[in-house]
């Protein structure tokens, strides 16, 4: 056992500094990018500024208090629904492949490549394969028709379709990355665990329901929580392949149509402010609800 | 800990201000940009900010630039293209550093043009020589010159629309639609494409303003009008055409995923007999048909269908303007480009554009229009600045995509509501903001 003795003089200073050393990059890199974003976007929900112009008139509240009485601002929302019940399918699906991947199966790291591939795709050439994708006549169309769906749908052009649509895509390109997550816990239970509850009797649903269930709790309730907030800040895939038309604008489309079409950035700056605290709060009553508590195998 | 509390307010409190400091004040180095006297005695290197990508990228650009260097030798021309250049240009205006040369992104206010650009002369000298000049100046200033004009109109492939036994231009918006339903029933092409998906090629009906009553005012008239889409009005013509032309069927199938790229290739080979562009795109498509193994000729360029007194009007627009930044260290070179680009370049020539020098020829392509007589009107700019007020007030966007997307969603059923219920909803929506932004 070797106990650190005195501290030699001289070293004090330095010694006490250096784990401020070490954070001194990110911590300048956090301020830079995200402390300070945020608070020039108060700033600006704040006035009526137009983007570009020198001169920044400041309103007060009149740009939250034009937000909240115009309803149609937060119908948008409504499309929210359809990414979160796609983001629930998600969560299921990642779970399910995370737990058949994490036993012995055939081709088990081809698979793992094919399900997290999409994630490391570029957002922008999703948005334009799934154009075609959904097209009518397309490959969808294509697809169906071998199992006898013939006929051409308007996969985008529907309005009872084009959410739908949109959501799966998000579905698929959001899919790898909760498997990736779940997989990791999965594999962070020790494996001597499993061959006692088998040498106990318990089978593979046992396992799942017994062990890894509890086991990966805390990844669960982190995966909800990027789910929702995803949801209601959806905007890539919806902006890329229809830029919000046909009834598919999400709120964070909205905002950037305000502030950059009709030069209205305080108000998006405003709409903003409202979305980070929409996210905050279900976030926190997702904690309340679902407390984080240690997990307990043993 | 309270403490702590009270230091981050403060740190917050100086971010906020210093953001504000910042961007606060034009600081620009001022001065005007002189045409030089003696070519050979100017120098410099200058940056041209383009939104032509495709001649950058084809090498079109540096032979204009190696053109210019035979006039003015020590000057070097450098471009910086840029994909979203309307986006990425009006965020670049916040900085110091948005090139010497660039083109005005259309959402400038006129009246911030002082602010950014250097003065290029007074606008009696200037319009003597340019068209457009009136749009571009602030206070008998002008800061920008346009690059070139656009004359309004519909593009067509001639073989699809004689197939469909039509020989003459449509001249009311009854007869187009008729020419249409002839087309659909007569030859396998697709009478009309709105390209929806992109956005953009939906906002060229807005340039049809003014065609239909053959009425330079109808811009500034805007900005006063409490009901531009009342019965009879231009607004209403325009939109009504569009839309019925999308409930007849007569346009594809599902606008929702349609490109430019596949609808260019698409009219050159004769599978769409119309896309309602501005004469910037018949190069493009002539290209498109050349490529797609047809014969380029067969591109032809029509007027809107309305016609007032017995003619045809079109309307020629400016194209972005070109200017000079007031943060250029080398004006006297940037201004050069700007002249020697308007004036000498072939660049209107080249792609079938209607030149800003007034004593420019005119291409080939604008010669039907001549012949038969179509009259070119240029819309009054006086209220420029109170219209796009308005818009941007009243969330329409008359120049952005949604409000016509909706109105084809509308048309084609996809939308709840009927035509009448959405002019009262934008005649109501307009009227609201020009009673709080109109002065």
């Amino acid at each position: 056992m070797h106990r650190p003795t005195r501290r030699r003089p001289g070293r004090g200073l330095l010694a006490r500094s250096t784990p401020w050393l070490f954070l001194a990059v990110p911590l300048a890199l956090l301020v830079t990018f995200t402390y300070t974003p945020v608070f020039s976007m108060l700033f600006y929900s704040l006035t009526s500024w137009d983007g570009f112009s020198p001169q920044k008139e400041f309103v007060g509240q009149a740009n939250y208090t034009e937000l909240f009485t115009r309803p149609d601002l937060f119908q948008v929302f409504f499309v929210s629904l359809f990414y979160l019940a796609s983001g629930a399918v998600q969560m299921v699906l990642a779970l399910y492949f995370a737990t058949v991947l994490s036993f012995h199966v055939r081709f088990r790291n081809f698979f793992k490549g094919v399900l997290f591939f999409p994630y490391l795709v570029n957002g922008v050439a999703i948005g334009f394969v799934f154009l075609y994708f959904f097209q009518p006549g397309g490959t969808l169309d294509s697809v169906l028709g071998l199992f006898g769906a013939r006929g051409d749908h308007l996969w985008l052009g529907d309005p009872q379709l084009v959410n739908w649509s949109l959501a799966s895509v998000s579905l698929w390109r959001y899919l790898g990355l909760n498997f990736v997550l779940f997989l990791g816990a999965i594999q962070s239970v020790p494996g001597e665990i499993y061959e006692a509850a088998e040498l106990d009797g318990a089978n593979r649903w046992h396992q799942v329901r017994h062990i890894v269930l509890p086991g990966i709790r805390p990844v669960v309730s982190l995966s909800a929580i990027l789910v929702v907030s995803g949801s209601l800040s959806a905007f890539e895939i919806p902006y890329i392949m229809t830029g919000g038309a046909n009834g598919s604008t999400t709120f964070v489309i909205q905002t950037v149509k305000l502030a950059f079409q009709f030069n209205k950035v305080g108000l998006a700056s405003a709409a903003a402010v409202v979305l980070l605290a929409v996210v905050l709060l279900t976030t926190w009553i997702q904690r309340v609800l679902v407390p984080d508590e240690g997990v307990e195998l043993v | 800990m309270r403490q702590r509390s009270a230091a981050l307010l403060a740190a917050a409190l100086t971010a906020m201000t210093a953001v504000a400091a910042c961007s606060g004040g034009s600081g620009g180095t001022g001065g005007a940009a002189v045409a030089p006297s003696d070519p050979a005695s100017v120098s410099g290197d200058i940056t041209v900010l383009t939104h032509k990508t495709d001649l950058a990228a084809d090498g079109t650009l540096q032979r204009y630039a190696a053109e210019f260097n035979k006039v003015y030798p020590n000057v070097h021309v450098k471009f910086e293209a840029i994909v979203n250049y309307e986006g990425d240009v009006k965020i670049r205006l916040n900085s110091s550093s948005y090139g010497d040369v660039l083109m005005i992104p259309a959402a400038v206010p006129v009246a911030d043009y002082p602010r950014f650009f250097a003065p290029l002369g007074s606008s009696a000298e200037l319009d003597r020589k340019y068209r457009f000049v009136d749009g571009g100046g602030y206070d008998g200033q002008v800061y920008g010159l346009a690059i070139n004009g656009n004359a309004t109109g519909m593009v067509y492939n001639k073989a699809v629309w004689q197939q469909a036994g039509i020989t003459d231009w449509p001249t009311t918006p009854a007869e187009f639609r008729a020419d249409l339903q002839a087309i659909k029933s007569k030859t396998q092409a697709t009478p009309l494409y709105t390209i929806y998906h992109e956005g953009w090629p939906i906002t060229a009906w807005q340039s049809y303003l003014g065609e239909t009553g053959c009425d330079p005012g109808a811009g500034d008239a805007l900005a006063t009008d409490t009901a531009p889409w009342a019965a009879g009005k231009e607004l209403n013509r325009i939109d009504t055409l569009l839309y019925d032309v999308v409930h007849d069927q007569l346009t594809e199938k599902d606008p929702t995923t349609t490109t430019w790229d596949a609808a260019k290739s698409r009219l050159g080979t004769g599978k769409i007999g119309t896309l309602p562009l501005a004469s910037w795109a018949i190069s493009q498509l002539k290209a498109a048909a050349k490529a797609g193994g047809a014969d380029p000729s067969s591109i032809g360029f029509m007027p809107f269908p309305a016609q007032a007194d017995g003619h045809f009007c079109s309307v020629i627009s400016p194209d972005y303007r070109e200017a000079v930044s007031i943060h250029s260290k080398h004006k006297e070179a940037a201004r050069a480009w700007v002249d020697w680009f308007v004036d000498r370049s072939s660049y209107a020539q080249d792609q079938a554009l209607l030149p800003t020098l007034k004593a420019g020829a005119m291409p080939e392509e604008l010669k039907a229009y001549q012949d038969a007589g179509v009259r070119f009107i240029q819309l009054g700019q006086a209220k420029n600045a109170e219209v796009s007020k308005i818009d941007n007030q009243s969330e329409i966007g008359l120049n952005k995509p949604d409000y016509r997307q909706h109105l084809v969603d509308l048309a084609r059923g996809a939308g709840s509501g009927t035509l009448d219920g959405y002019f009262a909803e934008l005649n109501r929506k307009w009227a609201a903001a020009v009673k709080t932004a109109g002065s």
